[in-house]
């Protein structure tokens, strides 16, 4: 039997069509969907941040909320980046059987995955700027470094939108994404800095939770939220880049042993 | 996407009588022009289990091929590693002049697919299906768009354009499979048991179709286990078993081949009896299979003169048909994993 190729997928203009194929039909659904995606996390927001946060010393020197905001706008992100990634991308794949249309078309599994992960990374920034926009509404930030945070969701949806197609390319049924979000996903939601700061966690699962790909996300949106520029910044960003490239590139591996064989 | 140049893509239709096989593909200079699909001793291994087992059939240009076989024969890995989809282990497959797997992408451009499983975008309309997919060609949406009403008729789906793909029947979603198939104007297509699940109505209107894109000169592979079908459409046949080709040949010549020219299928309370006692003259073949004995025999007359004299007896006498030829070379006996 031949092996399957290791190569790193090649990013083509065949994926434009894929891509877009996902955008038409979340057109058919947009006003819907987006009430939901600003709804949910702005109503976790405000009901933490002002209901919880009253009870709350400030942090550092900042109303609870304040802290709270910068977490609330990178889960927004995750979630958005790993519900397309699993659910969604798993019923084109499975259920659907889009992928094997596709692939009847002079499309490479290359383009489609790599369509599939930026779908995921689009959805994942317009759940993560819908919560920006909130912040700055209702003027829980307005601070001017808030415009670099963009530039750090659109990685962070990249390194879980291909996080999230590594877990469809194994999943044999809707079931397995369970595992994934009660084993990885929620631990990372709750204990990377989001409503706390992860120093507050014993010493030993602070170590842990540094590599958890949210951590350095955090790391970075937070001082933007507060006015300031982050420490550390590339090699924030370097471990999330680094995380991204492995897992586009076992996503395509693992679609290839999954589809062309 | 590829940006090699797609072979000469209308050919005359091809004198589709002989049942041989070329050894070389024709080079493009000579006249006679390259068969459409050369599939020259193919194996596919998964792990240990042999699927496809040193495969070779051609088909030329303007021809229907059937490939027949039971369940699990390899029929449809046989098809994904044509579209490149599959890697095989060894030999040489040539599609449309273009090498697979190597060009693969190149040749899908040219080829359309008709799946087994109906893989429809059921997030899309019917006429959406048809000019997102043409967008998957490289197509402009205009370009695409303009497909469509041309389409829309031949699947006689006009008044289906803007209904979502749940509320079609069977045997319209296997007409829009087909027409979404002919999005890119192919030179070949590619069907994987297109009327399976049908009803005979569906299954007659997908095959008058079928026929009309022989007519425009299309080249179509298909796959069945339907021998009506076979007969009906396919200039010529392959039957696969166990990854295997075990003959090939159109659909006359290899019951001529294969099968004695008679039937006689008898059945009722005495056949058991009749069996006992019956001493086959030497030109007749008896192979019984649960409650009747299928007689194969050149000369019936003995035979049926004999059988009439039992009242306890019926029987049916037809001549032989592919379905014998299928059970005579695939055998009648229940298949493993089926």
């Amino acid at each position: 039997m031949k092996r399957i190729s290791l190569a790193w997928p090649r990013l083509s203009w065949g994926s434009l069509a894929v891509f877009r194929r996902n955008l038409l039909v979340w057109r058919k659904t947009a006003l819907t969907t987006v009430l939901g995606d600003v709804l949910d996390p702005m109503v976790a927001l405000l009901a933490l941040g002002y209901g919880l946060g009253a009870l709350l010393p400030s942090i550092d020197g900042v109303a609870y909320i304040t802290f709270l905001a910068a977490g609330s706008i990178c889960i927004g992100t995750v979630y958005g980046a790993t519900f397309e990634s699993t659910y969604n991308a798993f019923s084109r794949l499975q259920i659907q059987r889009t992928w094997d249309a596709m692939l009847n078309t002079p499309l490479s599994l290359d383009d489609v995955v790599w369509a599939e992960i930026l779908w995921a990374q689009a959805k994942a920034l317009k759940s993560g700027l819908s919560i920006v926009l909130v912040v700055a509404l209702f003027d829980i930030s307005r601070a001017h470094t808030l415009v670099w945070v963009p530039l750090v969701l659109v990685l962070v949806g990249l390194t879980f939108a291909a996080l999230g197609i590594v877990i469809s390319a194994l999943a044999r049924g809707y079931d397995f994404f369970m595992y994934y979000f009660t084993l990885g996903i929620t631990p990372m939601v709750f204990l990377s800095g989001t409503f706390f700061p992860s120093d507050q966690l014993p010493q030993a699962l602070v170590a842990v939770v540094k590599f958890f790909p949210l951590a350095p996300a955090v790391e970075l949106v937070r001082p933007l939220v507060l006015g300031r520029l982050p420490e550390h910044v590339w090699l924030n960003v370097l471990q999330l880049a680094i995380t991204a490239a492995i897992a586009i590139w076992l996503a395509a591996v693992l679609m290839r042993r999954r589809l062309l064989k | 996407m590829s940006s090699v140049a797609p072979p000469s893509s209308s050919q005359p239709l091809n004198d589709t009588g002989a049942a041989g096989m070329s050894a070389a593909p024709p080079q493009a200079c000579t006249q006679a022009p390259a068969p459409a699909l050369v599939v020259d001793n193919v194996v596919k291994r998964y792990g240990d289990r042999l699927i496809v087992s040193g495969l070779s059939f051609s088909i030329q240009r303007g021809e229907c091929y059937g490939l027949l076989g039971p369940n699990g024969a390899g029929k449809t890995t046989t098809l994904r590693t044509l579209l490149g989809l599959t890697p095989y282990d060894s030999g040489n497959i040539r599609m449309l002049g273009y090498d697979i797997p190597a060009q693969a992408q190149a040749a899908r451009m040219r080829v359309g697919v008709v799946p087994q499983m109906d893989n429809l975008d059921p997030d899309f309309t019917v006429s959406e299906n048809l000019s997102v997919f043409g967008r998957y060609f490289g197509m402009s949406t205009k370009a695409a768009r303009a497909r469509v009403p041309e389409l829309l008729e031949f699947a006689a789906l006009e008044s289906k354009a803007h209904v979502r793909i749940h509320e079609l029947s069977g045997g319209m979603k296997r007409r829009l499979t087909l027409a979404r198939a002919m999005i890119n104007d192919p030179d070949l297509i590619i069907m994987d048991e297109p009327t399976t699940g049908l009803d005979p109505q569906a299954r007659h209107l997908i095959w008058e179709r079928l026929k009309t894109l022989l007519s425009r000169g299309k080249t179509i592979l298909l796959t069945t286990h339907f021998m009506d079908e076979a007969e009906r459409l396919c200039h010529r046949l392959g039957l696969l078993d166990q990854g295997r080709l075990m003959t090939e040949g159109t659909p006359r010549a290899l019951i001529d081949q294969h099968v004695e020219p008679q039937v006689l299928e008898i059945y009722g309370e005495g056949l058991a009896n009749w069996l006992g006692q019956y001493t086959p003259a030497p030109d007749v073949r008896i192979e019984v299979s649960g409650e009747t004995a299928f007689c194969y025999t050149a000369d019936v007359h003995a035979l049926l003169a004999d059988v009439q004299k039992r009242p306890d007896l019926r029987y049916l006498h037809r001549p032989a048909n592919l379905e014998d030829l299928f059970l005579r070379l695939t055998g009648r006996g229940m298949r493993e994993g089926t």
